[in-house]
């Protein structure tokens, strides 16, 4: 078997071995149901508030703050929706950006077809909200502030201790999805003043299908799941007990690791993005200069080429990649978040994200240096596009 | 996701690359779209005996326009401008739903170089059909 090269960590990491031999006793031997109140249970209901803690600790929260979901999409839609519904009498007036992942995007459009307002800031050309936007956006309707903590296409960490500041100053509630952050950078919710964060387990080697809303002590939204009293009455269901163990300890695990690991993927990652523009010809970084990005994303745009061929391309070479383009999601537009940043179509349409995880070695991204300019090179030369963009450069403007 | 065929024709396509001197050249397609194809010929006695293609966009946008030109090369100029798009895509062995467009673009792109050629001979341009392009991805969202 030729090389495989897996650069889509962003999208979804392997379960820690180490996690699934914490979470394989859950399946098939303490199996209760944790709200049996005989003695079988009991142990379920420890492992359950033992991964409470463990989030708990990596975030800088409460335990009783933790509310397990299924996932981050399930958390998003919890803090926007329940926010909202609970705060409609005092205001109806939301803030978010033009960059958040379609599970805050498009429950936010909900909530707009539903008798909200909705701000959608804009970014900076890098993917940074700007606090003065922020600032000027607020009014005395406004609910709920939702700004992610990094992009998941760009990695562009946001100001987000500032916006907190800012949010607890004037009382309002501050939202963030963390989902490419937990686990991954420092995060300290009480330091930061957050108030509701969702978070992943399978972006930090966990399982997937869990997740976990944090709501600090003191703020109210509504219930989720209507049900049985599971979550304390906040969230109904059996509880996904044995996922609920695997995030807390892939957690854990990950935050023990998050320093070493961070700087050993940021430097491979670095030493991508500098093979990828030196070799490369008109190559772009799209997002934030390394430091204000995540650790392990890297992103780029290709002039002159569809980012589906640069996938397939690469995936016949054994490497493993995301692009922005519209081709690979079947709609007709590209990524909102590089055209937030101000990209043109072309640009957006030849993006190419490769994000790297603990199993990225330098020897891989050796690989991917030696096969991406072939391939850039290759498709260049069969495109219009890059025939009029070098005549365009060529003959001066 | 696509057929043999499709891959095949994205990763090896046929003619492509550019004609010095074309007797037509024509393009479809828009970079909002994400999908442009350039198609040059060289026509002799009604017969197009050489054909390249230039394309941007998806490996079924690659994969068409490879396609295509094989399709007509060869062929008089008036079985060309009878090429459909349905008849790229069978020969691709299908296309996804999403992804008919780019046979369209094929079609389109022949056509405007077949009336590129009827116009520098002084003959008459013949009407395109009208395609629908935002109607075409809106179904798929």
């Amino acid at each position: 078997m030729s090389r495989q090269v897996y650069l889509d960590y962003a999208a979804t990491t392997f379960t820690a071995p180490e996690v699934v031999s914490a979470m394989t006793p859950y399946f098939t031997q303490s199996f209760g149901n944790p709200s049996s109140i005989y003695s079988f249970s009991e142990n379920n209901r420890k492992a359950m508030a033992a991964a409470r803690q463990q989030t708990a600790d990596v975030l800088g929260a409460a335990k009783e703050e933790i509310f397990f979901t299924s996932g981050g999409t399930e958390a998003d839609n919890w803090a926007l929706k329940g926010v909202a519904w609970r705060n409609r009498s005092k205001g109806n007036h939301i803030i978010t950006t033009k960059i958040e992942h379609h599970a805050v995007l498009h429950t936010a459009q909900f909530l707009q077809e539903n008798g909200f307002e909705v701000t959608f800031l804009d970014v900076d050309a890098e993917g940074r909200v700007r606090l003065e936007d922020l600032e000027k956006a607020v009014t005395d309707k406004t609910i709920l502030v939702s700004v992610m903590f990094a992009n998941n296409e760009i990695g562009t960490i946001q100001p987000v201790a500032e916006i907190g500041a800012f949010c607890r100053e004037k009382g309002i509630i501050f939202h963030t999805d963390a989902v490419q952050a937990v686990a991954h950078v420092p995060i300290d919710v009480k330091a930061m003043n957050i108030d509701l964060l969702s978070l992943s387990a399978h972006k930090f080697y966990g399982p997937k299908g869990v997740g976990a809303l944090y709501v600090r002590k003191g703020i109210k939204i509504d219930n989720f799941m209507h049900g049985g009293g599971q979550e304390r009455g906040k969230r109904a269901t059996t509880e996904n007990v044995a996922g609920i163990v695997g995030l807390g300890a892939a957690i854990e695990l990950a935050a023990s690791r998050m320093q070493e690991a961070s700087s050993r993927v940021g430097k491979l990652r670095n030493m991508l993005i500098d093979g990828v523009m030196n070799v490369i010809p008109h190559a772009k970084l799209n997002g934030a200069p390394v430091g204000e990005r995540l650790p392990n994303n890297s992103n780029f745009s290709f002039i002159g080429i569809e980012g589906e061929t640069l996938l397939l391309d690469l995936d016949g070479a054994g490497i493993y990649a995301s692009t922005g383009s519209a081709c690979s999601s079947g709609s007709l537009d590209p990524s909102h978040v590089l055209m937030a940043i101000g990209l043109s179509h072309e640009q957006a349409h030849g993006s190419l994200r490769m994000t790297l995880g603990e199993e990225t070695s330098e020897e891989d991204i050796r690989y991917v240096l030696s096969v991406l300019p072939g391939i850039v090179e290759r498709r260049r030369a069969m495109s219009p596009l890059w025939e009029d963009f070098l005549k365009n450069t060529q003959g001066g403007k | 996701m696509y057929s043999e065929k499709v891959l095949d024709h994205f990763q090896n396509p046929r003619n492509v690359g550019e004609l010095e001197n074309p007797d037509g050249v024509g393009q479809a397609g828009n970079p909002k779209c994400g999908d442009i194809m350039k198609i040059y010929l060289r026509v002799e006695n009604e017969i197009i005996t050489d054909i390249k293609f230039k394309t941007f966009g998806c490996a079924s946008a690659i994969a068409s326009s490879s396609m295509a030109t094989e399709l007509v090369k060869g062929r008089n100029i008036d079985e060309a401008w009878s090429l459909t798009n349905s008849a790229v895509a069978e020969a691709l062995d299908g296309l996804p739903p999403v992804k008919m467009h780019c046979s369209v673009l094929a079609e389109e792109a022949i056509h405007a170089a077949i009336n590129d050629y009827r116009r520098r001979k002084g003959l008459p341009v013949l009407e395109d059909k009208v395609y629908d392009h935002e109607h075409d991805h809106a179904h798929h969202h």
